[in-house]
């Protein structure tokens, strides 16, 4: 049955009529037009879908909407722009990290999540936190030194 | 010194938009009235379809049309090619199973499509697809590559009883015959490589549109080569023609080689969208990705080595079994037999043979994934050498060394099919030697195993063939467009889903014609907007798509002496075109090519009669293919409890000929690294050999590798310009897959030969670690 469901996206307030239980996913991508998170797998295997919400980097394929009423949700259009982007995203395109960009938004928005909370979070710690995100094009060397090159400049 | 020119390290230049969630790829694109393509798939690895009723599914809410396999027969709708042809052993030509847009009256894989149903909404489509009722009756099936091929296997084909599709002979068997009955050492293993799924990030993918107006076809797809694709779904399955469909591969996430492949779902798409005069959408889901997309690699080879006492080798005879699946996928069988070449690697081996039987299994078809059949031939080689190297107590590197074709023999024909232009493959292996430190690999066994840890060091020398076939390379297609403002478009054959192709080409246009990269656009993936094109697959962009860039800079450059001639009142004969500017020769009187375009579209400023503007086409067949190599050094580390292997360590020295990229370079190689090792370690397709089910469905079971399990890796160039390209490139997308897959195996089982160990197959998991070692010790106490 579908419902008026509110939600707060990038610091701004939507009422989108859905299904309680649609994956958050579906609805920043269908409802609202925010195609920056990727579906993967739908199953919260692969992290492509990853925004933030209240802080934490969440599996939106895995999240039914209902739950992400009253929250903070950031999805990557939230971070930064393209004249002004976010450090972490600046810090992927100076370390060059990104090939084919799917796995890119999963990526970013995991490292914000850590580096927001951790700012100076060692590589063990990146690598662990990175571990849910998948890449096939295999550019995860350089993601991690983007990631640690975010970190300093948000440490500061 | 300019930034935008072949060889500098220019960071990519299309990264904003995608780190910035810009790109359009195809779930991205949204039209009016767009509806949802569901695929009902068959849940048995072989069965008879005795009916079929979708009345039900047909009335169901939101449902718009449901489409089977008598559907597209009453529709005449054809089959998907085979593009490359062999030959069973009484002489006549393969079987060529008919690949289907829906399966007609039997099913041959898991998987295997069988109902369109198209909806409102994907749920709609599902809840839809559960009442559809099938009469199946379920027969044998066999999905084992081996078994496959013994007697009294299940028939995966009436028409072919014994399940081999051809049988592929190379070489001179009766030279080799003879070397190995005088060689002083005989070394033989039987290798399994074992079979992968591809899964790219971005699964596959269509949007078909049917527009009455124009009476024609739209498809957006995960494509890696929309012309050739555009001409199968014209010639084959629709018998239309190809200006009547028009096909855009829009941002791709991942192909490498997978989406290079003509599936059911591109044709479904488009047939149900003039149906219902709507668009239709299909997004494959993971575990749908899983039975639906064609695999790759999954060959059982016997390779013998024969040496003298002095450990030279004196002829390579290789048996492989190919497993081609259910159908033969477009290039299934060139991933057989066309890279066999390879299987004499960079040594003077004077007598090869092979013989490549392909067979038929109820399983996905297999299709050229990062490769395509050179990381089998590469591994074949370097495994047998390992295996040589302890069995004449020769160093594997010294081994290597004694048998290495010198650079000063080149071109050097090699005892198989290809002869090479250029490579100095000692010298690069040389060079990884010492980026990787190999004198100290000692030292770190030593305190691995202080730890408890059994260590490893392997390596693989490697050669593969890129930019071919060799008798006649494919060709490429590249235009160079300039407007009323000066700025140019490159309408591009080849298609960028990673590779950073439009900083390669701003290179190109930077180098060749002196353009900043601003004047640069590139255009790629439409076919109404690009004249021609093969494709990004096989290394080849670079190397191809150089070489047709340069045929049509070579035409701008013609015509714009032309008109600069007549800007500058001197003779065509007089002008000189260098760093983007025309010059009279011996004077400062100049013009840049900018002014050049913009001239050319006013024709008070051109020479009188002559056509307006600055554009030139060329599609260019290359000279000769073209032969990337390597040297890659791998060291694992493997806990003996656990079974966990780690790589520690890994360098390579690609000899990629001229660098158009170092940056691009780099990423390309840690891709192919990752996917090499990925097999190596962690990934594996695993069928129930009873039922043919798929027991490997998702990613909790199939590993692909995560940003904890690489390292990072060393990588430097050896820079040896290709003889068979006017800008000296060889190719560089599969280099890093060609080496890793036997590096990473060779250190695997120089940590376990302490052990007693032979010979591992892949992919050496935990737990197929874990076992061999129990096996090998003898329990203590």
């Amino acid at each position: 049955m579908a419902e008026v469901v509110e939600i707060t996206v990038n610091g701004a307030r939507h009422r989108v009529l859905v299904q309680g239980d649609t994956p958050l996913l579906y609805v920043l991508r269908n409802d609202l037009e925010l195609n920056g998170a990727k579906f993967g797998c739908g199953l919260g295997q692969c992290g492509a879908c990853t925004v933030i919400v209240d802080g934490e980097a969440v599996r939106s394929c895995s999240v039914p909407v209902a739950l992400a009423v009253g929250k903070k949700i950031t999805t990557i259009e939230g971070l930064g722009t393209i004249d002004k982007p976010h450090p972490v995203q600046k810090a992927f395109i100076d370390e060059q990290a990104a090939q084919c960009g799917y796995c890119i938004n999963g990526m970013v928005m995991t490292a914000t999540a850590l580096l927001q909370r951790k700012p100076r979070a060692n590589d063990g710690e990146v690598r662990q936190a990175l571990a849910g995100n998948l890449c096939r094009c295999g550019t995860h060397a350089r993601i991690l030194r983007a990631v640690a090159r975010a970190g300093k400049e948000m440490a500061q | 010194m300019r930034e935008f020119e072949l060889g500098r390290a220019v960071p990519r230049t299309e990264d904003i938009p995608l780190l910035c969630g810009r790109g359009r790829y195809t779930d991205d694109i949204v039209l009016p009235r767009q509806s949802h393509l569901y695929v009902l798939r068959s849940p048995h690895a072989a069965a008879r379809i005795r009916g079929i009723d979708t009345a039900a599914a047909v009335a169901a809410p939101g449902v718009l049309l449901v489409l089977t396999g008598a559907d597209a027969a009453r529709d005449r709708l054809g089959t998907f090619a085979s593009r490359v042809q062999r030959r069973r052993p009484d002489g006549s030509a393969n079987f060529v199973p008919p690949y289907r847009v829906l399966a007609f009256d039997r099913v041959h894989h898991v998987g295997e499509p069988v109902v369109a149903i198209i909806a409102e909404s994907i749920a709609a489509a599902k809840d839809a697809a559960e009442l559809v009722e099938i009469d199946w009756e379920i027969l044998a099936s066999v999905t084992d590559t081996a078994a496959a091929t013994a007697a009294g296997a299940p028939i995966v084909w009436d028409e072919v009883p014994d399940n081999i599709c051809f049988v592929y002979p190379v070489g001179d068997k009766a030279a080799v015959d003879a070397a190995f009955a005088r060689a002083k050492h005989v070394v033989k293993e039987r290798f399994h490589i074992s079979r992968v799924a591809v899964n790219p990030l971005e699964g596959r993918t269509a949007l078909g549109i049917y527009d009455p107006r124009d009476d024609r076809y739209t498809l957006y797809a995960g494509l890696q080569a929309p012309h050739v694709m555009r001409l199968e779904l014209a010639a084959n399955i629709f018998k239309l023609p190809a200006n009547q469909l028009r096909l855009i591969a829009p941002d791709v996430g991942g192909a490498f080689g997978m989406k290079g492949s003509a599936y059911p779902e591109l044709a479904m798409v488009l047939w149900a969208a003039k149906k219902i005069e709507r668009p239709v959408k299909w997004i494959a889901e993971r575990s749908e990705s899983f039975i639906a997309d064609h695999h790759a690699r999954d060959n059982v080879s016997t390779v013998e080595l024969a040496l003298d006492d002095g450990g030279k080798f004196l002829a390579l005879r290789v048996a492989t079994i190919a497993n081609l699946g259910a159908y033969l996928a477009s290039m299934g069988v060139h991933v057989a037999t066309n890279n066999l070449g390879g299987l004499a690697g960079t040594y003077t081996t004077p007598h090869i043979h092979v013989t490549v039987t392909g067979v038929f299994s109820n399983t996905n078809p297999t299709c050229p994934y990062r490769g395509a059949g050179r990381p089998e031939a590469s591994y074949c080689i370097e495994r047998i050498i390992d295996i040589a190297a302890r069995a004449t107590g020769i160093d594997a590197v010294e081994l290597r060394r004694r048998n290495m074709i010198p650079a000063a023999a080149m071109p050097y024909k090699t005892g198989l099919t290809f002869t090479y232009d250029s490579g100095a493959f000692e010298k690069t292996m040389d060079m990884a030697l010492a980026l990787a430190d190999w004198p100290s690999v000692a030292a770190r066994r030593r305190a691995a195993a202080a730890r408890g840890k059994l260590y490893g060091a392997g390596v693989a020398s490697v050669v593969e063939m890129a930019g071919g076939p060799a008798d006649i390379p494919l060709e490429e297609g590249i235009e160079i467009r300039f407007d009323a403002t000066g700025h140019a478009t490159v309408f591009a054959g080849t298609h960028s889903h990673g590779q950073g192709h439009e900083t390669m080409y701003r290179q190109f246009a930077g180098h060749i014609l002196g353009l900043p990269p601003e004047r640069v656009r590139l255009v790629n993936g439409d076919t109404d907007l690009v004249f021609h094109g093969r494709g990004t697959f096989g290394s080849r962009s670079a190397s191809v798509g150089g070489a047709a860039f340069l045929c049509a800079a070579q035409k701008i450059i013609e015509k714009g002496k032309l008109i600069a001639g007549h800007l500058l009142e001197a003779a065509a004969l007089d002008i000189e075109f260098a760093e983007g500017r025309f010059t009279v020769t011996g004077t400062d009187r100049s013009v840049d090519l900018v002014e050049v375009a913009k001239a050319s579209f006013i024709a008070q400023r051109m020479p009188r009669g002559m056509e307006l503007g600055l554009d030139a086409n060329a599609v260019v067949t290359p000279p000769g293919p073209t032969f990337p190599n390597g040297f890659h050094v791998c060291e694992v580390e493997i806990d003996p409890d656990t079974g966990v292997a780690t790589i520690t360590r890994y360098a390579v020295v690609d000899d990629v000929g001229r660098v158009v990229n170092p940056l691009l370079l780099k990423g390309q190689i840690h891709g192919g690294i990752a996917q090499g090792a990925g097999q190596a370690l962690l990934e594996s397709v695993v069928y129930d050999p009873g039922s043919g089910q798929l027991l490997t469905g998702s990613f909790m079971d199939y590993g692909l590798p995560r940003a904890d399990d690489l390292p990072f890796f060393a990588v430097a160039s050896n820079e040896v310009p290709a003889e068979t390209n006017p800008l000296g490139i060889k190719g560089a997308g599969e280099a890093g897959t060609v080496g890793a897959l036997p590096a990473v195996m060779s250190a695997v089982h120089d940590a376990l030969a302490p052990l007693g160990i032979r010979h591992f197959d892949m992919p050496a998991t935990p737990e197929r670690l874990w076992r061999a070692i129990r096996e090998a010790k003898p329990p203590s106490g």
